[in-house]
């Protein structure tokens, strides 16, 4: 890909550092000169947004563990610590705690995304899986800091969620013995998951430079699916993508700061203010919502090994998106019944979010199942057929055509006007 | 762009500083909760009243309480200590300041300054070298009060620096008699 | 407008409705058979909410007279009282109250436990030494901590009303779930098997409690001239324990209304500059 400027250091004391090491230079050519599609819309913000969460997790999770102690018998109490006797604890905690939420609800609209946009198609692959192996990692980081404040479904969910393991044959019960470091949920558990807790962000953070690296080898996608053919079909990254992601930021801050300052337990668990007790079950055991559809597709298989290895598949298969999707045509936009199925999908994965948090019984289990089914069946079969029976749409030649034809009646772009109403 | 140029050139100005400063506002507030997290925290301001019982210290003897996770010398000093404390000149003194701070800051350190108010028995100082932190020892040195075993800083029957590298004397912490034989130190 | 414009808003729609259902984890407290607690009217609700201070000093007498005689509150001190934001009692008074606690400490010089006053750093003094000496004074039952009790209730909203929730910032499950049990004990309906040592209430998961009715008419002294009945003392003390489980709820709500005009404010000049960039290239 052409940049649209490359650096040249005037200062003489930055030409002989730069010399020496090109960093400047690299973050010019990353991040002002990168050439970014000019079409693309609000949801590729979502990548700013998700950097944006996970510096905002890191920072703050740094600051609560100059606060907390992972003991059992300490645990709860210096969470409450924070949230009472810390300067501003209670803002950094909250921040913490939704912002996880947060950090989810961005990941799941970048996948989305992803899969509508086809994303995942050559050659962007190995970009995808470096996202999938991120979306793992957020996964477990994100389950082990729920266990850290040590309330009831702190602890029950780490019962549950390690009890998983249990279900392989022959050795399941000594990995589980292994992860707990103990004969059950303890303190030993709770001190591994604290060390991990702090240490998966980082190796995210490591993986999300892979991911940006990769992206920034094979080129941004954009809503067209047609790679940008000449330099005006981009822009370059500064200042065009930043401010629009800068505002993208922003709005998704003040959807944050609605849940962070007015409903900071909307998203969590009553029960989670109960201290943790190894006596007693609560009565309904519900994971946070992120784990929902997994949740609901773990129950639906009445066979225990079957249910755990159905959930780890419904991540699994998201791996292999890129070959079961035989689409010639990237872009959903020019696949009408890709578009249709699609949102049947989306549908179908908060049908199961839904059903996740229901109890597990009578048609709810039932409904469960079908859905499970429909859920493995839009990949394993729908998105391989439809690239062979679909009829695409008239692709445009090119980002600048797809641009114009959607402007049409304003001056072309290289005249410097355009309609007022074409944002993002 | 040439005919939008001049008319717009300082509205758009405009907007990118705004933006700019409001961004800048923006960023400098949210690090003001990361940093104010760091001061002492409500619990550990509340701990700030430690109470000694005097009747079990011996004359001559010295005992060590903590207040706000620091050592706290409590002496109860013989006739001897005292008057080899309030024959030192203050001229004499590194430091001429008497480092109490239930008394003025620039009261002078005699020993009447140091010593317990109506109580001139009782000598109550912080137990942290004023050079770098460490616990001197008591009953030691040339001067008969402390040594720090760190750098050598000596102290007298006063708790008054004698002999450097320590900048000042032993500070006193605020405490009060609540009753004859019970300080409140706090 | 153009396909451009009509794929974006649906895809907008569906991933706005996904964004909220997910958030249908609401917690339950088991709720098998029992109704509903009504919503009340609660002065720390909404965006601007604020706790009524006469109110939380009541309800702190209610708590200190009534309450404290079976449930602790492990995480609550004296200092709390005289802290801004709650019954914010001057710090005189707040002393006053620990004072007239005995609080242990030590060991002294001779090694032994002792008591002494309660100052404003100690902690309220739990009224059973342990968990097992609170469950065999009061029939087995646990009777629970105070401290983040208000946070730890809740009942099952459903739909669609706890996405209506979100809109309406309503976060008061807990202290209208309390409430509705403190004025929720009843004759026990003909052909209920009241277990031995159980008693009736509306609003209790299963309807056996084993906490007797703790409040009645009349119970507590006011000094307000407040009408001294169960409705007044249950919502009093209700407020006290919502304060008790979050003391920094003012301070965030007021925190909240500045960041969200700062946010407002900024993204509307982001969204400008975003225009005048972008004026040139069409997109």
């Amino acid at each position: 890909m052409s940049g649209h400027s490359t650096f040249e250091p005037k200062h003489p004391a930055l030409k002989w550092f730069e010399s020496r090491l090109p960093l400047v230079g690299l973050i010019h050519s990353s991040f002002v000169a990168y050439p970014t599609p000019r079409n693309l819309n609000y949801w590729w913000t979502f990548g700013g947004i998700l950097s944006l969460m996970l510096v905002c997790q890191i920072v703050s999770g740094v600051v609560l563990v100059m606060h907390y102690t992972p003991h059992i018998t300490l645990a709860f109490d210096s969470v409450e610590h924070i949230m009472r006797d810390v300067s501003y604890g209670w803002l950094i905690r909250y921040i913490h705690s939704n912002g996880a939420s947060m950090f989810f609800i961005a990941v799941y609209i970048h996948m989305f995304r992803g899969l509508y946009y086809g994303s995942y198609k050559a050659p962007r692959e190995v970009l995808w899986i470096l996202g999938c192996i991120i979306y793992l990692l957020m996964m477990a980081t994100a389950f082990m800091g729920y266990v850290l404040p040590w309330g009831q479904m702190s602890f029950w969910g780490a019962t549950v969620i390690t009890n998983l393991f249990s279900a392989f044959p022959v050795v399941g019960p000594t990995i589980v013995e292994w992860l707990w470091g103990g004969f059950s949920v303890d303190n030993a558990t709770l001190n591994r998951f604290f060390s991990l807790h702090y240490l998966l962000p980082f190796m995210i953070a490591g993986v999300v430079v892979l991911h940006v690296w990769a992206l920034h080898v094979v080129g941004q996608n954009n809503p067209t699916g047609v790679e940008p053919k000449s330099p005006k079909d981009t822009v370059p990254f500064t200042p065009y993508a930043t401010i629009k992601d800068g505002f993208g930021m922003v709005c998704f801050l003040i959807f944050f700061a609605w849940f962070l300052f007015y409903i900071p337990n909307y998203l969590g668990h009553a029960d989670n203010y109960i201290p943790a007790n190894p006596l007693v079950t609560p009565a309904h055991i519900v994971p946070e919502w992120y784990y929902l559809p997994f949740y609901a597709m773990l129950r639906a298989v009445p066979d225990k090994l079957g249910g755990v290895l159905t959930m780890f598949g419904a991540i699994i298969v998201l791996f292999f998106v890129p070959w079961l999707d035989t689409s010639k045509v990237r872009s959903g936009v020019y696949r009408p019944l890709f578009k249709q199925f699609f949102w049947i999908w989306v549908a179908v994965c908060i049908g199961l979010g839904w059903l996740g948090a229901k109890p597990a019984e009578g048609g709810y289990v039932i409904a469960g199942r079908i859905l499970t089914i429909y859920y493995f069946a839009h990949f394993l079969i729908i998105l391989p057929l439809l690239g062979l029976f679909e009829k695409p749409k008239a692709v445009p030649a090119s980002i600048t055509e797809a641009v114009l034809g959607k402007n049409r009646g304003a001056a072309p772009a290289s005249a410097g006007v355009s309609a007022p109403q074409t944002k993002g | 762009m040439a005919a939008t140029e001049t008319a717009g050139t300082t509205r758009r100005d405009f907007l990118y500083i705004a933006t700019g400063a409001m961004g800048a506002v923006g960023a400098a507030a949210l690090v003001w909760p990361f940093v104010s997290q760091l001061q002492p925290d409500a619990s550990v301001l509340a701990l700030s009243t430690t109470e000694v019982d005097l009747t079990s210290i011996a004359e001559g003897q010295m005992v060590t309480v903590k207040w706000r996770g620091k050592p706290v010398f409590v002496w109860n000093r013989t006739e001897k200590d005292i008057a080899e404390a309030k024959e030192v000149q203050l001229s004499a003194l590194l430091d001429p300041i008497a480092r109490n701070a239930n008394l003025a800051a620039d009261a002078p350190a005699t020993d009447e300054n140091r010593a317990g108010e109506g109580h001139e028995k009782w000598l109550v100082v912080i137990g942290i070298c004023t050079h770098l932190g460490c616990v001197p020892i008591g009953h030691s040195g040339e001067y008969d009060g402390w040594f720090c075993p760190c750098h050598g800083s000596e102290y007298d029957t006063a708790g008054r620096v004698r002999r450097g590298p320590a900048p000042t004397n032993l500070d006193i912490p605020p405490y009060q008699f609540v009753s004859d034989t019970k300080i409140s130190i706090g | 407008m153009s396909t451009t414009m009509s794929f974006r808003s649906s895809l907008l729609r569906p991933l706005a409705v996904a964004a909220l259902a997910f958030g249908l984890a609401a917690p339950a407290l088991a709720a098998e058979g029992a109704p509903k607690p009504p919503r009340e009217e609660w002065s720390f609700a909404g965006p601007f909410g604020t706790f009524d201070q006469a109110q939380v000093q009541r309800g702190f007498q209610v708590f200190k007279e009534v309450c404290a005689s079976c449930h602790a509150a492990h995480l609550f001190s004296f200092r709390n009282l005289a802290q801004p934001g709650g019954p914010s009692f001057s710090e005189a008074q707040a002393k006053a109250v620990a004072e007239g606690y005995q609080v242990q400490d030590g060991p002294n010089d001779a090694g032994d436990m002792f008591d002494r006053p309660g100052r404003l750093s100690d902690r309220w003094p739990s009224p059973f030494p342990n968990e097992q000496a609170a469950r065999a004074s009061n029939g087995g039952a646990y009777p629970p901590d105070f401290s983040t009790l208000a946070k730890a209730r809740t009942y099952e909203v459903g739909f669609p009303g706890f996405l209506i929730d979100i809109f309406t910032q309503y976060q008061e499950n807990g202290v209208d779930y309390i409430h509705a049990l403190l004025v929720g004990y009843e004759e026990p309906p003909e052909g209920f098997a009241l277990p031995e040592g159980a008693h009736y209430n509306k609003y209790f998961p299963g309807h056996a409690i084993k906490m007797p009715q703790p409040l009645s008419d009349g119970q507590v002294t006011y000094t307000d001239g407040t009408p001294e009945t169960l409705d007044q003392y249950s919502r009093d003390v209700t407020a006290f324990m919502m304060w008790m489980a979050e003391p920094h709820l003012e301070a965030r709500k007021r925190l909240g209304f500045q960041v969200m005009i700062f946010l407002i404010i900024f993204a509307g000049l982001l969204y400008f500059t975003k225009k005048k960039v972008w004026k040139s290239v069409g997109h």
